[in-house]
């Protein structure tokens, strides 16, 4: 009865969905220009966020991601700026890239356990990151790289202007939430759940678990890369710093705030964190306190995030709607 | 590369090498006792350097006691975060090691606010003299460490080994329920591990406080060779760190000074892969079932 009731919210929520979808299509035209470009980050966070969720259902908390991110830019900037490759190839190109990384990375790694594979993927990643720091030539060293090509001019659409390239970055980011959703719908997304409840039990009913732990990390490294390639189109720049142990922080404070059980979670810890971490702008210097004290904070007395204090908060609410009519 | 900077980068090398120890040890032994991996240990190290330069630069009290309060420091902060944040999310292993990842950013703008954000004054050594061997100049305050970390890690060992407190220790690492069942107070043993853990960490840190530029992110620059060590010599192995904290201590000074900075963490990063490739497990760890 409330499974299904709870169930019916779910697909319930269809109808949200088209009011902030027509939402997100109208705030461009109405926004300050500024305000355009925080959104366009936002969407980039999300792909990052939800591909990054992907592969903690398999429990591979690995801190690579934000450096595949990384990888992501540099490939795609670098393919379009010295090659010549069209900014619109480019940026599959560089998620290709990222997926192919994040795949070799975790290869050696995988009879690592626990600890040892976080901290591995982590050393790793910085390996990644000082090789971009340390060869001027061609990642341009601290600089990094600059006039990196903006997106062409198609049927008379520019999109190296503001809204176009919104509505692009939107596209993108609705196309991989749709394929990461299907992705978890699949048989692939039901094996990727059973490795993370009971590995010995996953691979007693003949799943993979290596081959499955690696799909994880290519899929999501891919998706990685994409948001990499769009931030950098956008920016124009890219250089090591973007990619930091910093970022990486914030990301697994979107996931953990935001909370992994279901797909809305990450999206719900970057709407709401990443809105903070702007209006808190005049207070700079503490905000990082802030952050690391929420996450502390969420970890300890609301493990499911924010996401599991929202449907707990709507399983009660039914609860009174049912038993409301009873009583009058 | 001449015999005198070989000596002078041999005698850099040891004196890393015991630094690098003295913090491994720490995080390791916390590590097998809770099975809780703490990012911010790095930061122990850091509020340790910031204790000396507090005391003993800043408010005048002799090196020596400024170290000491760095140890009781370290040790205070191990048992807050212990009570803090291990100990409600005990078994829950990826909340732990994440919940010390967001402590980072809260001792590091702890220390930026209060002793500025930036480079902090150099402090001046206690010791200025240099000690001359084979016509290389070593100073002297970069080898102060190797006393320290051969007997606080030695002592660490013995008690380990010969103390019944040390002993309960190592039982709560190998089987924490069967510990238990012996009568052993897990909490207790977490907290002792937390404790020696944090000053260990704080006494390399006011050690070397006046040989690093100290900067509230100097933490999140130490943890990853620590991390290092930790991982490539076995997850919860005393011997193994202080052997990873070896090998790394002269992998890295030696590509520091032939190459740079940059390539030495690089270097020490490839070798750490390869060697968790052969040996998941790490040097000296035990093969968990």
């Amino acid at each position: 009865m409330s499974s299904h009731s709870m169930k019916k919210y779910k697909i319930g929520g269809l109808a949200p969905l088209i009011l902030v979808l027509s939402g997100l299509c109208l705030v461009p035209f109405f926004l300050r220009a500024y305000l355009v470009e925080v959104a366009m980050m936002y969407f980039i966070y999300i792909i990052l966020a939800q591909s990054y969720r992907l592969i903690v259902t398999v429990h591979d908390w690995q801190l690579y991601h934000i450096v595949l991110y990384g990888v992501g830019a540099y490939t795609s900037g670098m393919l379009a700026k010295n090659l010549g490759v069209p900014v619109f190839v480019a940026i599959p190109l560089g998620g290709a890239m990222a997926g192919l990384v994040g795949m070799a990375i975790t290869l050696p790694l995988l009879r690592t356990k626990g600890w040892g594979f976080y901290i591995a993927t982590y050393g790793l990643a910085e390996l990644i990151r000082l090789t971009w720091l340390k060869f001027r030539n061609p990642f341009g060293g601290s600089t990094g790289i600059i006039d990196i090509p903006w997106p062409p001019v198609i049927a008379g659409i520019d999109f190296s202007d503001r809204i176009p390239y919104y509505f692009f970055s939107l596209g993108v980011m609705l196309l991989v939430m749709l394929m990461l959703y299907r992705i978890e719908k699949s048989r692939i997304g039901d094996s990727f759940k059973a490795i993370s409840m009971d590995p010995e039990l996953a691979a007693s009913t003949g799943i993979n678990i290596p081959r499955h732990r690696l799909m994880a990390c290519s899929i999501g490294g891919f998706f990685a890369g994409v948001a990499g390639g769009l931030l950098v189109h956008r920016l124009g720049a890219v250089d090591p710093k973007l990619f930091n142990i910093t970022t990486t922080l914030y990301l697994l404070i979107w996931v953990v705030v935001g909370g992994t059980n279901t797909f809305w979670g990450p999206i719900i810890g970057v709407s709401v964190m990443h809105t903070l971490f702007e209006l808190s702008r005049p207070l700079i210097e503490i905000r990082p306190m802030f952050f690391g004290l929420s996450m502390v904070l969420v970890l300890i007395f609301l493990p499911g995030g924010l996401e599991g204090l929202i449907s707990k908060a709507i399983t009660r609410l039914q609860k009174r709607d049912r038993v409301a009519p009873v009583e009058t | 590369m001449s015999s005198q900077l070989l000596i002078q980068t041999i005698a850099n090398a040891i004196a890393a090498s015991g630094m690098l120890a003295l913090i491994a040890v720490g995080l390791t032994l916390a590590f097998g006792v809770m099975q809780m991996a703490n990012l911010a240990h790095g930061h122990f190290f850091m509020m340790g350097a910031y204790t000396v330069y507090a005391l003993y630069a800043l408010g005048g009290w002799p090196f020596w006691w400024a170290v000491a309060a760095a140890v009781a420091v370290g040790a205070v902060i191990g048992l807050i975060v212990e009570r803090g944040i291990f100990r409600p999310l005990q078994g829950d292993v990826v909340s732990g090691f994440i919940a010390t990842a967001g402590l980072m950013f809260v001792f590091e703008v702890l220390v930026g606010e209060l002793w500025g954000w930036g480079l902090s004054r150099p402090i001046p050594s206690p010791y200025m003299r240099a000690v001359r061997f084979m016509g290389a100049a070593v100073a002297f305050q970069r080898v102060l460490v190797i006393p320290f970390a051969v007997v606080s890690i030695g002592g660490l060992m013995f008690f380990m080994r010969r103390f019944r407190l040390g002993r309960a220790l190592r039982a709560v690492a190998q089987d924490p329920e069967a510990a238990a069942l012996q009568g052993i107070n897990i909490n207790r043993m977490t907290a002792l591990a937390m404790a020696i853990a944090g000053a260990y960490a704080g006494l390399a840190g006011g050690l070397m406080s006046t040989i690093y530029a100290i900067t509230p992110s100097l933490g999140g620059h130490i943890i990853l060779p620590a991390l290092i060590v930790v991982v490539v010599g076995g997850m919860g192995s005393i011997g193994g760190a202080t052997l990873a904290a070896v090998i790394f201590g002269f992998v890295m000074t030696f590509v520091t000074t032939l190459v740079d900075g940059v390539t030495a963490v690089m270097v020490s990063v490839t070798v750490m892969a390869v060697v968790l490739a052969i040996r998941p497990q790490g040097l000296m760890g035990r093969v968990i079932a």
